[in-house]
């Protein structure tokens, strides 16, 4: 069991670095959407016995991380008719490096941290360690507004591969709402992506400097 | 069950406004649901219902500490917003109204939540109930804070969500059922074998790490507070004030709740070490952009960051800090609304914002400049108001602990965060006017009801400093004794 899972952590923490090095704005929403549609399978393979609830949230983040987010972030793409390169604020070789850096540090501080006994050979801890690091990096690193909400949608990835650490044990209720939070939050996002390429005419937000001291 | 109606009603009133048809009516909403909800919130706060053990949320003592105070803000703010919305018939109101109203209900449910999950799910949602409230003026600048505000914040609270999970985790290793409601946890982790610190005390202290970082961001702690100047300067006035008074303070509340549990851990010097340094550090980084900004507006912002650090030292500093910080909360909170709420009308008043482009306020707006400068001896704390009662009761307790550096560190940031307030609220009331603020004062009446409401901020914080209810002492008491229980 625990083997498969590993299997499908390391590809999430490929996608990250696939994330980081890619320079064009649709490969990096693959790349997102990719990662949330493996989320949705971690569940099936963590729960022991066949639960209703734990069908049901699967379901629902594949559905929402894999379709229903990378589509809204596709649509705002195409209406913005913007340029699909990335302007990199932090060039694409070095964000590479440093999310290979950030991988390795996360497995070596995982080790260091305690495990249970049922847990320890899991990557879930390093994956989701690595996962958030890339998130962080794509999210300062990116000038195109498009791309630092991939970066969000890639920290919060990691996020919820930590919660599945607590999932035998917490309501899922929790996750729900989590879920839903998340799905509210890219609405918001979306729309003040609609507004601000409306106002500034550009989803560049390296023109974002009115305000400073 | 009438805890519940502290939720039910702003959530009933939000369906109403959304389907309201007449635009010029539909303010009057809020004013009818405020006063509601005060009245509920101040039935509890006399008569508290009896707490349910495990339960998921309710008006436990902390929440009876901050949460009538929140009710009286937005109450006091919604009578604004009803002449505020009058004079600014070009924009639309209803997402505004309905924002508002789910904002109030999303704090009433977070200052509630018993629940380490339920608290992050109402204050994510709470946050995102902020974004249309912050971008109601439209303009260029506003849609550039709200992107800040939703980068940042939404940042902080994803972290504030990992060390949710870690906390959970942390439980989990020392044994837990999994029972996440906040008493539970602090009961789950006294006397514990060493075995089990060796396993669960690593996660609590990335827990309790992540989380000041996560809710601090929400309060605005230096070096979180970026989002701060930017929203607060383009946020319309009464947003400022709910944001500086009401948001806040339910991070306030959830760090409370989680220094709680680490606490109770055992891990009580490392959480006062951490709130110490960070709430000096705020306090400094705020005096020293004080001393800088030229924005009338965005300094309110840095003032409240300076605030924010005065909670943090107070709640570092334990048993009495604890309780100057509540009464700290009530204070700032009331004095800010007057702030936010003068600063909006000399801001309609003068049509600018920097000290460069506006002054002589005492002639076009007399009555919001006198409260402005009012507001600026209250909230850099001179007597009679209520923040100078509450900030001598931190020194107070700084004292006592023996934490004179401390203490020295505090004042000297008090005295130089008022340097750089007096300098710039005196640029701007005192002069001539300019002769574009002239020509726009002529369009802009201090009416009643846009003095009323921050003469009664200032009416209260004067009020709560001489004569403290003793109903509200109980009350602060008996939230101290709830989370810090003395051995």
């Amino acid at each position: 069991m625990t083997s498969s899972l590993n299997l499908f952590i390391g590809l999430a923490m490929g996608l990250n670095l696939l994330a980081l090095a890619s320079s064009r704005l649709p490969s990096v929403i693959r790349a997102a959407a990719l990662q949330g549609m493996i989320l949705g399978i971690l569940p099936l393979l963590i729960e022991r016995e066949f639960q209703w609830m734990v069908i049901v949230v699967a379901i629902g983040t594949i559905a929402v991380k894999g379709f229903v987010i990378p589509h809204l972030l596709r649509r705002a793409l195409r209406a913005a008719n913007i340029d699909r390169e990335m302007r990199p604020l932090i060039a694409f070789v070095p964000s590479l490096l440093l999310g290979a850096g950030a991988t390795i540090g996360a497995v070596a501080l995982a080790g260091v941290l305690p495990m249970r006994p049922e847990q320890t050979g899991s990557l879930l801890v390093p994956g989701s360690f690595a996962t958030v690091f890339g998130g962080f990096l794509l999210l300062m690193g990116r000038s195109k507004a498009i791309s630092q909400v991939c970066g969000y949608l890639i920290l919060e990835n990691g996020i919820y591969m930590f919660g599945l650490l607590l999932i035998n044990s917490t309501p899922l209720l929790v996750e729900t709402g989590i879920l839903l939070d998340l799905t509210v939050a890219v609405f918001v996002i979306g729309i003040i992506m609609d507004r601000i390429q409306k106002e500034f005419d550009s989803l560049d937000t390296s023109k974002l400097t009115t305000l400073r001291e | 069950m009438k805890e519940l109606a502290l939720i039910a009603v702003p959530l009933l009133f939000a369906a109403i406004a959304f389907v309201w048809p007449v635009e010029r009516t539909r303010p009057w909403l809020l004013p009818v649901a405020g006063g509601l909800h005060v009245a509920i919130s101040f039935w509890l706060l006399i008569a508290p219902p009896a707490p349910v053990a495990g339960a998921w949320f309710g008006f436990d003592p902390v929440a009876r500490a901050v949460l009538p105070m929140i009710s009286l803000l937005f109450f006091v703010c919604s009578v604004y917003a009803v002449a505020y919305l009058n004079v600014r018939t070009e924009r639309r109101n209803r997402l505004f109204i309905f924002a508002l109203l789910f904002l109030l209900c999303f704090l009433s449910l977070a200052v509630q939540a018993q629940h380490l999950g339920l608290l992050w799910v109402a204050a994510e949602a709470a946050t995102l109930m902020t974004v249309p409230l912050i971008h109601f003026n439209g303009t260029a600048r506003a849609f550039e804070a709200s992107w800040k505000y939703l980068l940042v914040g939404g940042t902080g609270i994803a972290l504030s969500l990992l060390g949710s999970f870690c906390l959970g985790y942390a439980s989990l290793n020392a044994g837990g059922s999994g029972d996440l409601t906040f008493n539970a946890l602090a009961k789950q982790f006294v006397n514990l074998s060493d075995e089990a610190i060796h396993y669960s005390h690593p996660w609590l202290i990335a827990a309790w790490v992540l989380l000041l970082v996560g809710y601090g961001t929400k309060m605005g702690l230096a070096p979180m507070h970026t989002w701060k100047p930017d929203v607060y300067g383009e946020a319309p006035g009464l947003v400022g004030a709910l944001l500086a008074g009401g948001t806040t303070t339910m991070a306030f509340v959830a760090v409370l709740r989680v220094k709680q549990v680490v606490d109770a851990a055992g891990e009580n010097e490392m959480t006062q070490r951490t709130l110490l340094v960070i709430g000096l550090f705020s306090m400094a980084v705020a005096a020293l952009f004080l001393l800088g900004t030229p924005d009338f507006k965005r300094m309110l912002a840095y003032s409240s960051v300076e605030h924010m650090g005065i909670l943090a030292v107070g709640a570092a500093l334990g048993g009495l800090g604890i309780w100057a910080a509540l009464f700290h909360v009530w204070t700032n909170s009331l004095t800010k609304g007057t702030l936010f709420l003068s600063a909006a009308n000399i801001r309609r008043a003068a049509g600018g914002r920097n000290a460069g482009e506006v002054s002589g306020m005492a002639w076009s707006a007399p009555v919001s400049a006198r409260m402005f400068v009012a507001g600026l001896f209250a909230v850099t704390a001179c007597p009679p108001f209520g923040p100078f009662f509450s900030e001598l009761l931190v020194v107070r307790s700084a004292f006592s602990t023996g934490s004179i550096y401390t203490a020295v560190m505090f004042l000297g940031c008090l005295l130089f965060a008022f340097f750089g307030f007096s300098r710039l609220v005196f640029a701007i009331v005192d002069g001539r006017p300019r002769t574009l603020a002239r020509a726009e004062a002529n369009r802009f009446k201090e009416t009643a009801w846009v003095i009323l409401p921050p003469l009664a901020f200032l009416g209260l914080s004067i009020w709560i400093g001489l004569a403290t209810p003793s109903l509200l002492k109980d009350a602060w008491s008996a939230a101290v004794n709830n989370i810090f229980p003395s051995p």
